[in-house]
Order: C-alpha cells, then sequence, then structure tokens
C-alpha cells in the first residue's frame, strides 16, 4: 500500500513541460524560486502568477496534483501568516484586545503566503513533469564539471537514483518490521523520550541489517549485469536540449529581466 | 469459542484515491484448539484477515470477539490480545535484533511484563519446542542458517504462550525437507499443547495433510469455509480463482471422469495409494 | 567441450575475525566436475546448503575457485582479463525480485546493462524493445517496479539479462520468493526463451515441478554431484531423493507408492497423463465396460 506513494509523484502525461530537458526544468525552477524572493510589488507578483498559471497549464497535469503538495506545509502556511499578520506594526483594521490585525500586516501576510504557495506549486510542477531518473541525470549532466576536481559525479547521482528507487521499499519493510514486532508485545507509543528511543532498537537494528542485505544483494547484481562506474558508460536517454529548451531559457531571461526591472523601478515597497 | 469475526470490513486509504476494499463482510468463528487453514491469491485479503485477529489492524466496521469479548469496545487492551494470539509472520527472521538467539526469544515475555527468570524459562521452553538445544543460546542470530533463524523467531512468538497461533506462510523460502519439519512442528504444538492454530499457506498439499478445516479468501470475501475434502472438490472453482487443489485431488478427479468408482474427497497420498490398491484388488 | 565446463572445481567459504585469522573454513563445492552442452534446458537441485548456489556464482565469476577450474566458453574465469566476457556471456537472475532492479521504470532497468556495456544509444533501445517482448512484459514498460508482482518483476530482471545477449543465462532460485502463480510464470517463460532464443538455460531450485522439463537434472548434496540425468531418471529414484532432502511431485510419488504395493508401473512417471496412461487400462480390466481407458475422455459418465 505504502509502496504506492512514489516521491515527487511523477505524473505520467504528454505535454511541452514533460518533454523539456530536466536540465532546463531544474533551472526554470531555481529562476522561479529567486524571482519570488526578488518580487516585492504587485506586478510582479502578477508576472509570476502568470508564469506560474503558464507553465500549470502547460504541464497537462490537473491542479489536485499541485495543490496535494500544500497538504504538507498547511502548518508552516498557518504559522506564517498568523505571525506576519498580528505582528506587523501598523495602521489597525481590527482588534481584540491586545491582538490586532494591521493594514500592513494583512498586506504581508497575503504576500508570504502567497511566496510559500507558489514555491510549493513551483517545485512540485518539476517533480510532476520529471521522472525521478531524469532528475538524477540532470544533476549528474549539469553538475559533470565537478569531475575535474575529483568529485564522483556519477556515482552519486547514481546512488541518488537507486535511494529513490528503495526508499519505497524501505517505507513498506519498516512498517512490516514494526507490525512483527507489535506481535511480540513492543510498543511504540508510551514513555518519553528517552524510553521511546530506547524502543525504537528492535525497529531499527532489523531495518538496518535489511538494507545491508540489499545493498549487498543489489551490488553483486549490478556487477553481474557489468557495471564498473561511469567509465564507459553509454546512455539510453542521453540528454540533449532541444529547440524547445532554448525557447525555453529564453522565457526564462526575459522574466527574471522583468521581474528584476521592476524592482529596480519601483523604488518604494510596501 | 476462540476467535468470532462478524461482518469484518476493511478498507485501505480510506477516502484517498488508493482507497481498497479489502475485506468484505467477513464472518468467521473459530473455536479452540482447531487446526484451521486460510488460501487465497495473493492480494484476497489473508494477511489483512489475521493482522484483524490480534488486533494490528482495526476493522473499519464490524465486530470481532476473542474468547466471547467484543475487542473494540472502549478500554480493551489490544497489547494483552497480543500476548494470547501469536503472529508469525512470513520471513519471520527478519524482526531478530537481539545480541543473541536466548535474550531476542525473551524480548517478547519481557513486553509481558515477566521477570527475568520467568522470561527465561519461557524462553527455553519455547526453544526446545522448535527443536533449538542450547548450544544456539549464545550464538548471534545472524550467523544461523535460514531455517535456523526462522525457528528462532517461531520460537520468539511461542514464549508468549500464546492460546491461539497464526502462521503466515512459515514455509516461504524453505527446501521440501526444511518445509516438512517445520510443519511437523507445528502438529506437534497442535497436539500437544491444543493450541488454536491458524496456518495461511500457498501450497494446497501442505494444507490438505495437516488442517482440519479450510477458509478461501478471494477478493476480500470468504468463499470457502470447510473441511479439506469439501472444499477440494470444488476444485473447478478454485482454479477459476488462480488458486489450485492438490495434485492427488486432480488423480482422483480424473480417475472418476473416466468411470472408476473412487472417492473423489480424498486429499493424500496415502489415501489415495490405499484406494486404488484396494480397487485393484491388489 | 561444453558452453560451461568445471573440472575438479572446490570452493571453501573462509571466515576470519577481525585479525584477519582464519576462524573458519566451510567446504561449499567439493569437487564438481561438470560439462554443460550449448542450447540446453539443466536443472541443478539440492536442498538450502548442497552448493548449488555456490556453484551458480562460480559461472559469472562473482566467486572465483579456490581449486580447479571453471570455463565459460573456452574462457577460465579465474583471469581477470576474461572477467567481463564472461559476465556478458553468463546473465545471471537473482533470488530476491527486488534487490536486482536497479531503474525506476521498468524500460530503464532492461537497459541498464547495455548501459554498462557501453552500446550505442539506438542500439539499447532495439535490445530492450525485443527483451521485454521475449518476456512479455513490453506492455508494462513505463511502470514502477514497485507496481508488479513478484513475478513479473522476474521477468524483468530475465528481460535485462536478455538485454545484455548473454550465451547463457543462469538462474539462482528465482522463484524461492514468488507465489505459485508467479513460479509458473518464470518457469514458462525461461523454457520459452530456451525454445525459441536458443539460450542455455541453467535452473537452480528446489521446487521438483519446475524440473520435469529439463533435459538434464543434476542434484547436488555436500557441494558434490551425486545425481544426473534425465528427469525420469532422476525421479524414478524417490527414496535416494528423499535422502537428499529433496521431494518428488505428488503424482511421481503416488506412482512410485503404487509400483511397491506390487502395481505394474513403469519408473519415473512425471505427470498426470502418464498416471493415467498407466493406470487406466489396469482399471479398465478390472471394471470392464465401467471404466473407459481413453485419455481425453473426460466426459466419460
Amino acid at each position: 500500500m505504502l509502496k504506492d506513494i512514489t516521491l515527487g509523484q511523477y505524473y505520467p502525461v504528454e505535454s511541452i513541460l514533460h518533454k523539456l530537458d530536466p536540465r532546463t526544468k531544474l533551472f526554470g525552477t531555481m529562476v522561479f524560486i529567486i524571482s519570488l524572493f526578488i518580487a516585492n510589488d504587485i506586478w510582479a507578483y502578477v508576472i509570476a502568477t502568470v508564469f506560474l498559471a503558464a507553465a500549470i497549464k502547460l504541464s497537462n497535469v490537473p491542479l489536485k496534483f499541485m495543490v496535494s503538495g500544500l497538504k504538507a506545509i498547511v502548518f508552516l502556511l498557518l504559522i506564517s501568516v498568523s505571525f506576519n499578520l498580528f505582528l506587523t506594526p501598523g495602521t489597525a483594521v481590527v482588534s481584540f484586545g491586545f491582538l490586532k490585525i494591521t493594514k500592513e500586516g494583512m498586506i504581508v501576510a497575503g504576500f508570504m503566503g502567497i511566496r510559500l504557495i507558489y514555491l510549493v506549486v513551483g517545485s512540485s510542477i518539476m517533480t510532476l513533469t520529471t521522472t525521478p531518473n531524469q532528475l538524477t541525470d540532470g544533476l549528474e549532466k549539469s553538475l559533470g564539471f565537478l569531475n575535474r576536481f575529483r568529485v564522483p559525479v556519477h556515482e552519486v547521482s547514481m546512488m541518488m537514483s537507486i535511494a529513490l528507487r528503495f526508499i519505497p521499499i524501505l517505507v513498506e519493510e519498516t512498517d512490516k518490521i514494526m507490525k512483527a514486532q507489535m506481535a511480540r508485545g513492543a510498543d511504540f507509543e508510551t514513555g518519553n523520550l528517552i524510553q521511546k528511543a530506547k524502543n525504537m532498537i528492535p525497529l531499527l537494528v532489523p531495518l538496518f541489517i535489511s538494507a545491508f542485505r540489499r545493498a549487498t544483494d543489489l551490488a553483486m547484481a549490478m556487477e553481474a549485469r557489468c557495471y564498473r562506474g561511469g567509465e564507459g558508460r553509454t546512455k539510453m536517454k542521453p540528454l540533449k536540449y532541444g529547440n524547445q529548451d532554448r525557447v525555453t531559457y529564453l522565457v526564462y531571461f526575459l522574466y527574471l529581466a522583468i521581474i528584476i526591472g521592476l524592482r529596480i523601478l519601483r523604488v518604494q515597497s510596501f | 469459542m476462540a476467535i468470532k469475526a462478524e461482518h469484518i470490513n476493511y478498507l485501505y486509504g480510506k477516502g484517498t484515491a488508493f482507497e481498497q476494499h479489502a475485506l468484505k463482510d467477513v464472518n468467521l468463528e473459530i473455536a479452540d484448539g482447531e487446526f484451521v487453514g486460510l488460501i487465497g491469491h495473493t492480494g484476497s485479503g489473508k494477511s489483512t484477515l489475521i493482522q484483524h485477529l490480534n488486533g494490528l489492524l482495526r476493522a473499519t466496521d464490524g465486530k470481532l470477539y476473542y474468547n466471547g469479548r467484543n475487542i473494540y469496545e472502549d478500554g480493551y487492551d489490544m497489547r494483552a490480545l497480543r500476548s494470547h494470539v501469536g503472529l508469525v509472520f512470513q520471513y519471520p527472521e527478519h524482526q531478530l535484533f537481539e545480541i543473541d538467539v536466548f535474550t531476542d526469544v525473551c524480548f517478547g515475555p519481557k513486553n509481558q511484563g515477566l521477570n527475568k527468570e520467568e522470561a527465561a524459562k519461557r524462553a527455553k521452553e519455547a526453544l526446545t519446542m522448535v527443536g533449538l538445544d542450547e548450544s544456539y543460546y549464545k550464538r548471534s542470530p545472524f550467523e544461523l542458517s535460514g531455517g535456523q533463524k526462522r525457528r528462532v523467531a517461531i520460537a520468539g512468538v511461542l514464549a508468549m504462550n500464546p492460546d491461539v497461533l497464526i502462521l503466515d506462510e512459515p514455509t516461504a523460502g524453505l527446501d521440501p525437507k526444511g518445509r516438512d519439519e517445520i510443519l511437523d512442528q507445528i502438529k506437534r504444538l497442535h497436539e500437544e499443547r491444543n493450541m488454536t492454530i491458524i496456518l495461511v499457506s500457498h501450497s494446497m498439499e501442505d494444507v490438505a495433510r495437516y488442517v482440519d478445516r479450510i477458509l478461501v479468501m478471494n477478493h476480500g470475501e470468504k468463499v470457502f469455509d470447510d473441511t479439506p475434502k469439501e472444499v477440494f472438490q470444488h476444485y473447478k472453482e478454485l482454479e477459476a480463482m488462480g488458486l489450485a487443489a492438490p495434485e492427488i485431488t486432480y488423480v482422483v478427479q480424473t480417475l472418476k471422469s473416466h468411470g472408476v468408482p473412487i472417492d473423489t474427497s480424498i486429499t493424500t497420498i496415502e489415501e489415495a495409494r490405499d484406494e486404488i490398491i484396494r480397487l485393484l484388488g491388489k | 567441450m561444453g558452453i560451461i565446463k568445471t573440472s575438479k572445481l572446490i570452493f571453501d567459504y573462509i571466515r576470519k575475525d577481525e585479525e584477519e585469522n582464519i576462524e573458519e573454513i566451510k567446504r561449499a563445492i567439493d569437487g564438481v566436475s561438470l560439462d554443460l552442452e550449448k542450447g540446453q534446458f539443466i536443472a541443478i537441485l539440492g536442498h538450502n546448503g548442497s552448493g548449488k548456489s555456490t556453484f551458480a556464482k562460480q559461472l559469472n565469476a562473482i566467486l572465483l575457485p579456490t581449486e580447479g577450474t571453471v570455463w565459460i566458453q573456452d574462457l577460465d574465469t579465474s583471469r581477470e582479463e576474461n572477467l567481463w566476457e564472461v559476465r556478458k556471456k553468463t546473465g545471471m537472475v537473482f533470488q530476491n525480485p527486488d534487490n536486482q532492479i536497479i531503474g525506476n521504470i521498468v524500460e530503464e532497468d532492461v537497459g541498464f546493462g547495455p548501459e554498462n556495456l557501453g552500446v550505442p544509444t539506438e542500439e539499447i533501445w532495439k535490445r530492450v524493445d525485443e527483451s521485454l517482448k521475449s518476456v512479455g512484459m513490453a506492455a508494462y514498460r513505463l511502470k514502477s517496479p514497485n507496481r508488479l508482482s513478484g513475478g513479473q518483476k522476474q521477468r524483468v530482471a530475465i528481460a535485462g539479462v536478455m538485454a545484455m545477449r548473454p550465451q547463457c543465462i543462469v538462474l539462482d532460485e528465482p522463484t524461492a520468493m514468488l507465489d505459485p502463480n508467479g513460479r509458473k510464470e518464470v518457469v514458462k517463460t525461461v523454457h520459452e526463451l530456451n525454445r525459441k532464443e536458443g539460450i542455455t538455460v541453467l535452473l537452480i531450485t528446489h521446487y521438483m515441478e519446475e524440473v520435469t522439463g529439463a533435459d538434464r537434472v543434476i542434484v547436488m548434496d555436500e557441494g558434490k554431484v551425486v545425481m544426473d540425468g534425465t528427469p525420469r531418471e532422476i525421479f524414478s529414484q524417490v527414496e535416494k531423493l528423499k535422502s537428499y532432502r529433496l521431494d518428488v511431485p505428488q503424482v511421481t510419488e503416488l506412482a512410485y507408492e503404487l509400483k511397491q504395493k506390487g502395481l505394474d508401473l513403469p519408473d519415473g512417471i512425471l505427470t498426470l497423463d502418464e498416471l493415467m496412461e498407466n493406470l487406466l487400462p489396469q482399471f479398465a480390466e478390472r471394471f470392464p465396460g465401467e471404466v473407459i481407458p481413453e485419455n481425453g475422455g473426460s466426459h466419460g459418465n
């Protein structure tokens, strides 16, 4: 059951975004996040909204999947919004005793909230339109220059890819081990912090042993299929920039230029 | 009446996109001292069902009684239930974690609140029950062979002195002799200690040889509940469910279909041999 | 020389303590000399601990001989320069379906082997397509392995090995962790590969039913080869097999028991049909008119 939850939730469908090189999408996410921190007036946010909305539309992924990522940050969102709402000094609009909501607070809270939401949705678009393998391939290719500094880029990328593959399996195994120990009377709920930590031993030891066993098996299987590191390897899905990527980079450039421009022009923020 | 299930329903991931109706209106009764087999294709709900019987999973709907008490009533002690209804999962050797065999087997009794001496006594009994003598006590569980590890894991549950023992595919991955040894040991537990045993298995031959009664699960529903002889008469329906009957069933059914007046409820090699010899007058 | 040949093969597992002193030596393979023919379907049977899995790992140089030699198509596995050729020629499928799948989606895992071999991209795709088709998993190529059943995962593993275009494929207890349906799937797939592609298959198992269709059955015990012949020859020796902690299909055992009680039956009956062929005429004699001895008369009544 838990196996069904794949990390990052790749949504398989045909779209322009799905066809883009993962490096383009990685870069785009970075650009978008940076822009959210540069933007500080309503027009910049409008442009950012247009950018995001266009990306959502172009991805062909149903909106509900984008929004599902927000469930994770609901708590954070509430705290951030509340803090800004109640603690920003300025002209009061409403007050309950010593608590007051200011006009300035509402504006700041509003933008904070939007920024957080856009951050999450923006990152989701990347993971929804890019498979874990494409992501690690993208990172591997773009960080390739580090090879010159003896950084084992390929090996790290392979490790990330394998980790992504095995996380659902290990999650399921954790559940199984927990249940098996509970069937022997183990208690993972009661007790103070130290108690709880001790109680985790019957869970962690078997889990570690299992993980090591899997690693050994996997290494043997990889060697049996002639794996010997990155040298001499070809790629089944090599990354190559296409025209759509070049156009997209141009769009990024323009977008970022507009956002920065707006910031410089509108010296007055709120 | 040891266990009684009334209209049990269980939904995985209720309300999410992954919602699955894993158990559909399951009713069953298991009396003290019975030896019951539970079969079903992968995904039929048998693993889900047994996790309900010791309270690891809670039914979405329905009632479950252990020794007359509804385990879903307020204040019911689930942890105590697990002392009475022991559950051995598939590949139980994966739960071993202690520094040596003896300490690992003591884990269960200690969780039950027993002191050191009492726990040690139980551990000794349990290890003897699975055929592991003192030479194993101080060894690390991770040095043992697969079959030995499995016996240690089973001992770990037996040490809790359960009245009911549920085993999920205890012979998975073992070679033929290993399978026979474990099943014979389970049979002995049943006979010597009058333990109620529920055996989940994929092997029809094993099930036919050892159990008094078979429950068949299919897509979350209980479809058959009868003696092996009766259940395997429905071999065609079992096939349609992705299960099979023991090979012997096919032997006698084929003979019958050719006109041989043979008793088609035969399910074991010994019975088949004796009956064929008898019919041929040898 | 056959495609796989071993000569007086000996292998010891050596356990050392922290100071590299030898603690225990366990002889897992004790003098095995075999010559396996190309294109055959060979089964190796043995109880857990008989040495069969250790033997399998000698064939693609995961383990090297302590004494004696292993040749894969004339290549000595102990020579370092032969290592990758040996592994190219001998593909291996392991017991745990999950622990040999590396890709996050099926087609990427099947492509892993060719990628390692430096095969050009276009050729990789060709091989992946063909391999997936040959194991019947083409429809699942974009699926995550986590969504597959055990039998399907093993078929993907087989495809991954086939994509490397090996000469022979060794399967080390590939069905031990599967349910009966999964087991049937895998054995059927491997038989088809053996028939259609002519690939030599070495199936290591302890399930008797999987072995009845093999060309040759080898039984191991205590690191030695103790029986070697056709399935029929091997299965007629029921008592001997039991002494090696093995079992026979129920049909074979029944035929054996009946023979012990005096019935006239040939040795090594392997299938239900064979048993019926031999039993029905005897029943027909005893119950003339009532029993129809012809097979295919399942509407006999």
